[in-house]
């Protein structure tokens, strides 16, 4: 039951984007798009729950002064191998998304889960934690990067969803939404949807 | 000297680290409530920038791209190292934060005070690793147009802060939904300041 709680927290109560505000950094470049979205939701998603089991294996061990340079080699480690991954075996995936694989190291996301759970918690709390947290990332990523493509591209992950007769009629892409400024205002939409709800 | 100043206008405006790619949002909107903290965050970045982008470039040239440990000698030559890119910068990112830090607690402890409480904040702050990604991706000739390019990106992140927080400032006084409050409302104002910068675009000099 705590474990379930743990896991479905983040998705509303507390998602880490639109509540508390962390990762927004990479959040917003790589969502023009709907497939780079999913690779850097999964990678994140990846990156928060193993580098959280591994903290938390090592929780007792860290001497607290030097802990934040530990958590730092720690994720890059773990990000260094899934973008050797990313390389192999998505490539075109891999350039799309450029310097934001790399990115993940400096993600609030990731270095706020360490700091809050990781460091007090037992592996596998710890590693349910961080599969909540990424996914609830991912989601948002996922909206935004649906609601982008599909009125700014006409398509979804590479395929053509808008049928070309409503092309003939008339209707055209958005081209503001392949914008990066854009972003920002789906993910506000978002929080301001979540909010209206919630209260 | 064209390269230099191209450089860095084009990494002041065209490629705004905030409006263009988004980096250090997470502080931006955290820090950007008035405009003296905002000023003191810029200008810490733009120091640290200023000065862990050149060792990186050198790291970079020197030691981790394929055939960069040629010096060494030629049985070297095949040597790729990039696969340690993410460490070795993140390292040298935390370190050198360290020792500004340290560096200025001793020797100018009125700077201290007033960016102290930032530094160790930047560590972890996108635009600094996201400098030294850009760097290696954009393969710059040589370290003087990589240090034109660390000033200009933190000068442009350290402009778009200050001008956030002062319209955050204002904001005080409007009637703003419910919902929106805060973040939402901040998302969309660095959005529209985003859309003004991109006039910018294809700007050449």
């Amino acid at each position: 039951m705590k474990n379930k709680e743990l896991f479905l927290n983040p998705f509303s109560k507390n998602n880490p984007i639109t509540v508390q505000m962390l990762g927004i950094c990479s959040a917003l470049a790589v969502t023009s798009k709907l497939e780079p979205a999913l690779v850097m939701g999964i990678s994140v998603t990846v990156v928060v729950a193993l580098s959280n089991v591994i903290i938390s294996l090592l929780r007792n061990t860290i001497p607290t002064r030097i802990r934040i340079i530990v958590q730092l080699v720690v994720v890059a480690a773990v990000v260094t191998v899934v973008n050797e991954i990313l390389k192999a075996y998505a490539y075109d995936v891999s350039k799309q998304l450029s310097v934001f694989i790399g990115l993940i190291i400096t993600n609030c996301i990731v270095m706020g889960r360490l700091e809050v759970f990781a460091l007090a918690n037992k592996p596998l709390p710890s590693l349910i934690d961080g599969l909540g947290n990424g996914l609830s990332y991912a989601i948002i990523l996922l909206v935004t990067g649906f609601v982008r493509e599909l009125l700014g591209s006409g398509s979804l992950l590479g395929y053509q969803v808008v049928p070309n007769k409503l092309y003939e009629w008339g209707y055209e892409n958005n081209g503001l939404m392949i914008l990066p400024p854009m972003a920002l205002i789906v993910v506000a939409c978002i929080i301001w949807l979540q909010k209206a709800r919630q209260k | 000297m064209e390269a230099y100043l191209s450089t860095f206008v084009s990494s002041i405006f065209m490629e705004n680290m905030i409006f263009a790619y988004f980096l250090g949002m997470c502080s931006f909107v955290a820090v950007s409530k008035n405009v003296k903290t905002a000023l003191g965050l810029g200008i810490a970045v733009t120091f640290v920038q200023t000065v862990t982008l050149p060792v990186n470039y050198l790291l970079e040239n020197y030691v981790l791209r394929q055939g960069a440990l040629g010096w060494l000698g030629a049985q070297f030559d095949t040597v790729n190292l990039s696969f340690l890119s993410f460490i070795i910068f993140i390292a040298v990112i935390a370190a050198i934060v360290q020792i500004i830090e340290m560096v200025l607690d001793k020797f100018v402890p009125s700077l201290y005070n007033s960016l102290g409480i930032f530094l160790p904040l930047i560590a972890v702050n996108c635009a600094i690793m996201g400098g030294s990604l850009f760097m290696q991706q954009k393969e710059f000739p040589n370290v003087g147009i990589a240090t034109t390019f660390a000033l200009g990106s933190g000068i442009g992140w350290a402009l778009a802060i200050v001008g956030l927080a002062a319209i955050r400032e204002k904001l005080h006084y409007s009637d703003i939904p419910k919902p929106l409050q805060g973040l939402g409302i901040a998302f969309i104002i660095t959005a529209l300041m985003g859309l003004g910068f991109m006039s910018f675009s294809g700007i050449k000099i």
